[in-house]
């Protein structure tokens, strides 16, 4: 869903694990699952702390 | 003799500037700011009755009151028009201008008019009862629109079917009416694309709405020191859902306090677009407070906001969710809040 998040203009995007748990992984481990989570959050907080100019997807 | 009355504001109506916008409701029969291009625009048989004046920020604090005060006064005037504003760009006018014209058309049955720019709330919150003229942001077009105003009002009071929105040149009203094309829907697309081929202008039959997003707010310079706040667009309740926000383009926005973690008990989720059972079994895997808190105690972040907001984004139309994101981030500046994680199913 990261393109519908572009074309409507949301300046920092991070893809999630899923539309049913976006920061979640229901196959994985408990352990697994929160280090994923983790994943998720740091690949977020560097995107808040980048500038951005247009629409972008942080990988 | 067609009697027309005028809403204006504070400022319009030559009371004073933002010192006198807290003014309550007036009515004179002097002809004052727009009031003397309107006549000037006047057919035969057609008069100025009255102006009624109210000061915005009295409208925008208590508009039900105001509104109520106003329409008093437009009833003794015995109106056969009411044109309000217009309201180019002054966002408390607009919505003030559009919810007169609600009330006068629903609770004395005149026809009403206003006009106003594209981004003025008072479009978003009422184009789809009240006729609302496209303005620019300029006053200087006030002669021109005022004139429009006028020739829509004729229309209604004659009860003449309006032409479509942008023929009128008012904001659609989301109104579907079947009509007879002169050639099927298969031919009409193709004669489209022939036309974008070919670099011609075209009309399309279905207008994507259009985001506008704003400029990039700036990236966050010290997260270490910064307040941050978890949102959801995938509708986590407390259990029992207290607010009642509903599963489907909800109308509202809710904050609720955390703690450390989100016990699977005491949350529900309220959205029916997506297989919730994964979220209700770990309420983490949306809202990933967890996490959240684990980097606070790291000092990755200052502070986590002490409350989640949530809402349901599914099938929500653009107008309805940019309300709801003004209303999120309003809420969120209050709390000194520097910086937002939203997660989205």
């Amino acid at each position: 869903m990261t393109s519908v998040a572009e074309m409507v203009g949301s300046h920092r995007i991070v893809q999630g694990n899923g539309i049913v748990h976006p920061l979640g992984s229901a196959e994985s481990s408990p352990e697994e699952e929160h280090r994923l989570r983790r994943k998720i959050m740091e690949r977020a907080l560097d995107a808040l702390t980048t500038e951005v100019d247009q629409p972008t997807v942080f990988k | 003799m067609a009697r027309i009355v005028l809403y204006l504001n504070q400022f319009f109506g030559q009371i004073g500037g933002e010192d006198m916008a807290g003014v309550g409701p007036r009515f004179t029969t002097e002809v004052v700011g727009p009031g003397r291009a309107l006549i000037g625009l006047l057919e035969p048989g057609e008069g100025l009755a009255a102006t009624v004046i109210c000061g915005d920020n009295y409208f925008a604090e208590q508009p039900e009151k105001a509104a109520a005060e106003c329409l008093g006064h437009i009833r003794l005037a015995q109106p056969d028009i009411f044109l309000a504003g217009p309201a180019f760009n002054a966002g408390r006018y607009g919505v003030a201008c559009a919810a007169l014209c609600k009330a006068v058309q629903s609770q004395l049955g005149i026809p009403a008019v206003t006009a106003m720019y594209d981004e003025n709330p008072g479009v978003d919150v009422y184009h789809r009862e009240v006729i609302i003229l496209r303005t620019g942001q300029s006053a200087a077009a006030m002669r021109d629109v005022l004139d429009r105003m006028l020739r829509l009002g004729r229309k209604l009071r004659a009860g003449e079917p309006l032409g479509k929105p942008q023929m009128e040149g008012y904001f659609p009203q989301g109104r579907l009416e079947a009509e007879l094309a002169d050639k099927p829907a298969a031919s009409r697309a193709l004669d489209m694309l022939l036309a974008k081929l070919a670099g011609q202008p075209f009309q399309t039959e279905l207008a994507l709405p259009a985001f506008n997003p704003p400029p990039p707010p700036p990236a966050v310079r010290d997260l270490a020191h910064a307040k941050v706040a978890l949102v959801t667009d995938g509708g986590l309740v407390p259990t029992g859902n207290p607010d009642g926000i509903e599963v489907s383009a909800a109308s509202k926005f809710a904050a609720y306090r955390i703690e450390d973690r989100l016990e699977p008990a005491d949350y529900d989720v309220s959205h029916g677009g997506y297989d919730n059972r994964y979220v209700k079994q770990d309420p983490h895997r949306l809202v990933p407070l967890d996490v959240a808190r684990e980097l606070e105690r790291e000092g990755r972040i200052g502070q986590l906001h002490d409350e989640f907001v949530t809402t349901t984004g599914l099938a929500n139309p653009v107008n309805n969710s940019r309300r709801l994101g003004r209303g999120i981030a309003d809420h969120l500046k209050e709390a000194g809040v520097d910086a937002v994680i939203l997660t989205s199913t």
